[in-house]
C-alpha cells in the first residue's frame, strides 16, 4: 500500500506527477531520498509545509507517515 | 447560518445569495461582495488548484472566526476551483446581520483571509504558457488590518 505523496502548486510541475506513491514507513530523511533533489531547493526550505492526512504539520523534520497515510507537499499559497 | 463551499463549475452568485437571504428573516442588511476573474492583457485563462482536507476545512474555519467576532445571522463563503476565463465568478462572501456595519465588516475580513491565508495556488495562461502566481506583500498587509 505504502504512503502516498500529493504534490501541490509548482510542486507537481517539477516532479510530472500530482502524486505519487512511495513505501512506508516514511520520515522526513526517508522523503528526501525518495525525492532525490526532485524538489531542488523547494523540499528543505521552510516555504513548503507538509500535512498528514489533513493535518499541517508544525515540524517537518518530525514526519513520520505509515502505511495508508496521505502526505501532501504544500508550496506558499497564491491566496484565492 | 453558515454555508461553506468549493465549486467546480461556474456559478450566479443571484442563485446562491438569494437563498441565503431568504433564510434569515429580520435582518437588517445583506452585504455581498462577489468577485471576478481579472480581464488583464493576454491572460487567457486563470486555474485554482486546491488541496480538499485543508482547503475546506480552513474555509470553514474562517467562516467559524467570522461569526466569532462579528454580529452575524449568518455567513455564505464560496470558491471557485477549476480553470476560469475573464469576467467569470470566483469569489462570493455574503453576510447577513441585523445591522449593516457586521455583515460589511465580515466581508471584508473574509475576503482577505481568502486573498492571502487560504489553500488555493493559482496560475494563469499567457501565449499558451501557465505560470504560477506567488503571493503578494499586500495580502499580508491586508491580513494584519485584522490582528489588532
Amino acid at each position: 500500500m505504502g504512503v502516498k505523496l500529493v504534490f501541490l502548486g509548482r510542486l507537481a510541475d517539477l516532479t510530472g506527477v500530482a502524486e505519487r506513491e512511495v513505501s512506508a514507513p516514511l520520515d522526513w530523511s526517508t522523503l528526501l531520498d525518495a525525492l532525490q533533489g526532485e524538489l531542488g531547493g523547494w523540499l528543505a526550505s521552510d516555504k513548503v509545509k507538509l500535512a498528514v492526512n489533513g493535518t499541517l504539520l508544525a515540524d517537518k523534520m518530525a514526519l513520520q507517515a505509515n502505511d495508508g497515510d496521505e502526505v501532501a507537499l504544500l508550496p506558499p499559497v497564491s491566496g484565492g | 447560518m453558515k454555508d461553506v463551499r468549493l465549486l467546480a463549475d461556474p456559478f450566479n452568485p443571484g442563485q446562491l445569495v438569494g437563498p441565503f437571504t431568504n433564510a434569515h428573516p429580520g435582518l437588517g442588511g445583506v452585504c455581498t461582495f462577489v468577485g471576478e476573474v481579472r480581464g488583464d492583457d493576454g491572460v487567457e485563462a486563470l486555474e485554482l488548484t486546491h488541496y480538499e482536507p485543508l482547503t475546506l476545512a480552513g474555509m470553514d474555519a474562517l467562516a467559524d472566526a467570522a461569526l466569532a467576532r462579528f454580529d452575524l445571522m449568518g455567513i455564505l463563503i464560496a470558491h471557485r476551483v477549476g480553470e476560469m476565463r475573464a469576467g467569470e465568478p470566483i469569489v462570493l462572501v455574503s453576510a447577513a446581520a441585523r445591522h449593516r456595519r457586521s455583515a460589511i465588516q465580515a466581508v471584508d475580513f473574509a475576503m482577505d483571509h481568502l486573498k492571502s491565508d487560504a489553500w488555493f495556488w493559482k496560475r494563469e495562461k499567457r501565449g499558451g504558457q501557465w505560470h504560477w502566481i506567488d503571493p503578494r506583500p499586500e495580502d499580508h498587509a491586508d491580513l494584519a488590518r485584522w490582528t489588532s
